[in-house]
């Protein structure tokens, strides 16, 4: 049946939309009532309460900070604490005119104009009510004259308040970080109800990572306050609740001892007890004192510290990426034994350089001459780079990008730091994306003996030889020991197995490990790690490594003919005992051939000094 | 002499006669226009007040409203058939802003809500509350009227795409005023009360859905305005403070310029979003319903000349615009009241503010075009 054809009835359509006005004018009407029915309510009804409440005598909730939970090593040493200051402060909504206020209080207190410029930035971001400090840390002189002429100021406080302070200064910054002013950034992403009252959080490191357990709840006082913001009655009060207090597995005497065994070089040393994961160093040296930043850096000594060459605000243990060198050599050995493509008696004879058939490139060893016979066995120990760039093209990019990456090359280990960097492992793919050109066997060659694209971390090489020094088992490294509640309970941190790296042949961590030992104390032939010294007082497994900073053609140029910046980096990786690994180290000092000799400072006093601490009466 | 009127029937003083040409000629509504002056000035005052006493802040709100009323009686010279025309290119126009300025936003990762387009600085959200009207008007003009299913799904569309475009930039209050105008149009054009009522349902039935796509801050809005106790240094802060404010007026009120004037220092919003509170506390009960008055005058006079209209579109469009200013006007003083959770709409024509006020001028302007452009037998 076709449609019908309906016109549009004109008359009708317009009476229908009379009769929607009508109803929306009741609807109308109705709301309007409702508003005035509150009007009436509030204004009439309830309003002797408001009156009240509108006086002189206003209540007001203040919020109360709470304590910000302190920082403790592994054995309870005391890292961070918070020292009470009196600090200038003013109440904005008790104030005419801060402007004037403030010229008038520098007759009397010096206030920087770093000072007022925060002061003003700080007023957008709290209440009306919430005091805003001006300066904090007044000397006890500065207290007295405030108070000798107060009354000239109203709204303007002193009050006590807790700033963070660091005892360890630089020797653990770049473990602990720091806490510094809320600044507009942060305070999108807090729940500002919690953060009332309080000027501080973390920023960078521990502080920042574990900020919402060391931070605690806010607390709230109802209060009856005087025009002047002077409480003179307390009505209610909800106490706060501080914060965790935190023990971290780092031990700060071993801390300090790894520096003081760096001396005036640059580098990086990380301590890992392999059989918890937990980290007992985290050296990047030279550091910054972290208690600058706590209120406030100024912009000058910030240059200072951005603008020098020692790069004091980089941390190396967990950002810098070095080339790995040798020390990658015995992951490969594995990998090789561990597949079958090498055996321990599988030998080669180097004469010093290495060429693939049909090809005329040389890779040189690093011995004119060459090594002799070689088999997996002396390759570790002299560090022979002919049986490694050998073992690199039988194995393969794929199996060599594969044992890397089961040892945790290449990714973040996941330790409670922010600020963790990857290294990088290279394979075809990631060429080709990156640089644009495809793959060379001369690549694969060279990353046979650590150089090249790789890139690692001193992080990265010290969880990889903690998996080696465990045989394979992994725990992922930790900073946290555990956290202590204020009600006296407490959380441990319980260690992370994961992603273990299993073998076909065991024997093969036997093999390696037994060279490793070798690099230390063999003699004939000399083990590169023989500047670590002789007979030291526990069994110990490492590997050496060199990064080269300056290459030119193979005549090797003694390294302190060379300007201070262009001498080789030198890499070490250890650990000990090796029956029942207790740590296993990496170190990695920049420009200096002296990476073994920091190695034993740290080996000697961990396993030896400190041993010797504990069970002294 | 009285002339006598034979379409009309009744006898007419010639002086009144030409003043009323006069304002034909210029196509200004004289009621409307008197209104709307005597709000703003009323707001002028309240704005003082609330600024206090700041003349700049002052001096440039009288700069806009003379900038939004030129606006309106420029607007109002058009007549309606050309903004018939003109209708589907401005909707266009506007989806393909805001279009832009989500992906430009999402480039720059910030909360973007207009376009930098070298002279001046376009928001597309506001001319939205123009278009939408327009455009579901527009659909419906040559419709049947009350409109099939297949009209209402379009029309819906036609409202909620924008609204949603907007409610992403994050603009929630825009979103709504979008919503409402466009929701306006249907509800004139005459859709089943049933069908409001099961729209009703499912939005409460499928407010938790609609929680899970607020933001962080807006849920604290929601759960504040709920329990005002739970953040009291926070948002619930101003809506306790304004109901002090409003409450302590009383009938009288304290004065003008004797509002504690101490607790809106640091509160911008005190110009801006909560300015009734103001009114409240400084002009009392009698302020606030002489304010209210003022503005429910307005949308009758709105809504009457919508029943004057002379066609579908206009009829439409004229009526939504005045449910629309009701809506804008109703949901800030409900805010400042505490009857509805902070929503972040300014209070039209009275709040420090210039984006919305302008849209608001051209409104009127739309409305007095659609008066003064009927077509009348003998005049």
């Amino acid at each position: 049946m076709p449609k019908r054809l309906t016109l549009k009835d004109y008359f009708s359509e317009s009476q229908l939309f009379n009769r929607r006005i009508i109803t929306s004018t009741l609807l109308v009407s109705l709301l309007a009532l409702s508003l005035i029915i509150r009007f009436v309510y509030l204004q009439v009804i309830e309003h002797k309460r408001y009156i009240i409440l509108s006086h002189h005598n206003q209540v007001t909730l203040l919020p109360i900070a709470p304590n910000r939970g302190l920082i403790y090593d592994r054995h309870g040493v005391l890292l961070a604490e918070n020292l009470p200051v009196f600090s200038l402060e003013i109440i904005p909504d008790h104030v005419k005119d801060p402007k004037e206020t403030i010229t008038q209080l520098k007759k009397i207190i010096n206030i920087s104009n770093d000072d007022i410029e925060q002061f003003y930035k700080s007023i957008k971001q709290h209440r009306p009510f919430e005091p805003i400090p001006l300066k904090l840390k007044l000397t006890e002189e500065e207290v007295a004259s405030f108070y000798v002429n107060q009354y000239h100021f109203p709204g303007v406080v002193v009050n006590a308040r807790l700033i963070r302070h660091y005892l360890m200064g630089s020797a653990l910054s770049n473990v602990t970080g720091y806490v510094g002013r809320i600044n507009a950034e942060d305070l999108r992403h807090i729940d500002t109800a919690n953060y009332g009252d309080t000027n501080f959080i973390g920023k960078v490191g521990i502080e920042k990572y574990y900020e919402n357990e060391l931070h605690g709840k806010v607390g709230y006082q109802q209060a009856e306050v005087d025009a002047g913001g002077h409480i003179f009655r307390v009505l209610k009060r909800i106490p706060p609740i501080p914060g965790d207090d935190l023990y971290l597995t780092i031990d700060s005497r071993l801390q300090i001892a790894a520096i003081k065994a760096l001396g005036k070089e640059r580098g990086a040393i990380v301590a890992i007890q392999p059989k918890t994961g937990q980290v007992l160093a985290l050296v990047s040296h030279p550091s910054y004192d972290p208690n600058l930043f706590v209120t406030g850096i100024n912009a000058k000594d910030y240059q200072k510290l951005q603008n020098s060459p020692a790069k004091p605000l980089y941390n190396r243990a967990i950002r810098g990426r070095f080339p790995s060198a040798s020390t990658i050599k015995p992951f490969f050995a594995l990998e090789g034994l561990d597949s079958h493509i090498i055996t321990p008696n599988t030998t080669i004879k180097d004469p010093g350089w290495f060429k693939l058939p049909n090809n005329n490139h040389i890779y040189h060893d690093w011995k004119p001459g060459g090594h002799g016979l070689v088999n997996v066995s002396k390759g570790l120990i002299v560090s022979c780079d002919t049986f490694f760039y050998q073992l690199a093209v039988n194995l393969g990019i794929t199996r060599m990008v594969d044992i890397l990456n089961r040892f945790g090359f290449g990714r973040v280990t996941s330790i409670d730091l922010a600020e963790e960097m990857p290294g990088l492992v290279p394979n075809p793919t990631w060429k080709r994306g990156a640089l644009g050109t495809s793959w060379y066997t001369g690549d694969t060659i060279i990353l046979g003996i650590g150089q090249g694209f790789m890139l690692t971390t001193p992080l990265e090489l010290a969880n990889a030889t903690a998996t080696l020094a465990n045989r394979g088992q992994h725990f992922k490294p930790e900073l946290m020991l555990s956290l202590k509640h204020p009600d006296a309970t407490e959380t441990q941190t319980e260690p992370l197995l994961k992603d273990s790296v299993m073998l076909n042949n065991n024997q093969a961590w036997g093999v390696v490990i037994d060279a490793m030992q070798k690099v230390i104390t063999s003699t004939l032939p000399w083990g590169t790690g023989y500047s670590f010294g002789r007979n030291p007082a526990y069994t110990i497994a490492a590997k050496t490594g060199t990064g080269q900073v300056y290459s030119f053609a193979r005549n090797h140029v003694a390294q302190d003919q060379l300007p201070k910046h262009l001498r080789d980096h030198s890499l070490f990786i250890a650990f000990a005992p090796v029956e029942n690994p207790e740590i296993a180290l990496a170190v990695i000092v920049e420009n200096s051939p002296i990476a073994p000799i920091v190695a034993r400072k740290v080996m000697d006093y961990y396993l030896i000094t400190e041993k010797n601490q504990i069970e002294a009466p | 002499m009285k002339q006598y009127n034979f379409l009309t029937g009744t006898y007419q003083n010639p002086a009144k006669r030409l003043v009323s040409a006069f304002w034909q000629k210029f196509h200004i509504d004289l009621s409307l226009l008197m209104l709307v002056l005597i709000l703003s000035v009323m707001g002028l005052f309240i704005l003082y007040s609330a600024s206090t006493e700041n003349w700049s802040v002052v001096n440039r709100q009288i700069i806009r409203l003379l900038l939004g009323l030129t606006i309106m009686i420029a607007l109002a010279q058009i007549p309606p058939r050309k903004y018939y025309q003109w209708t589907p290119w401005l909707f266009g126009m506007g989806i393909t802003s805001l279009v832009a300025v989500l992906i430009v936003g999402t480039i720059s990762k910030g909360a973007q809500r207009w376009l930098d387009v070298g002279l001046f600085r376009l928001q597309p959200s506001e001319i939205m509350k123009l278009a939408v009207p327009m455009m579901v008007a527009y659909f419906l003009n040559n419709k049947i009227l009350p409109p099939s299913k297949q009209a209402i799904f379009l029309g819906s569309l036609m409202f909620l795409i924008p609204a949603l475009l907007t409610a992403k930039q994050p603009d929630l209050g825009t979103a709504l005023i979008i919503t409402c105008a466009g929701f306006c149009v249907l509800l004139l054009a005459g859709i089943n009360w049933s069908l409001v009522g099961i729209t009703g349902l499912i939005s409460v039935v499928g407010s938790p859905i609609l929680w899970h796509f607020l933001h962080a801050y807006q849920r604290q809005r929601v759960l504040t305005f709920l329990n005002p106790e739970r953040d009291p240094l926070g948002v619930g802060y101003h809506i306790i403070q304004s109901k002090i404010a409003i409450g302590s007026g009383g009938v009288f009120g304290k004065g003008w310029l004797n509002g504690t004037q101490s607790h809106l220092q640091f509160l911008p919003e005190h110009a801006t979003d909560f300015i009734f509170a103001v009114c409240g506390e400084e002009l009392g009960l009698i302020g606030c319903i002489i304010l209210l008055s003022i503005f429910l005058t307005i949308t009758a006079r709105c809504l009457y000349i919508s029943t004057q209209a002379q066609n579908t579109y206009t009829r439409l469009l004229a009526g939504s615009l005045a449910l629309t200013f009701f809506f804008s006007f109703f949901v800030n003083i409900g805010m400042v009241i505490g009857i509805l959770p902070v929503v972040g709409l300014p209070l039209p024509l009275v709040s420090y503010g210039g984006t919305s006020l302008v849209t608001l001028m051209a409104s009127f302007g739309i409305i007095m075009s659609i008066h003064t452009h009927r077509k009348l037998l003998g005049s």
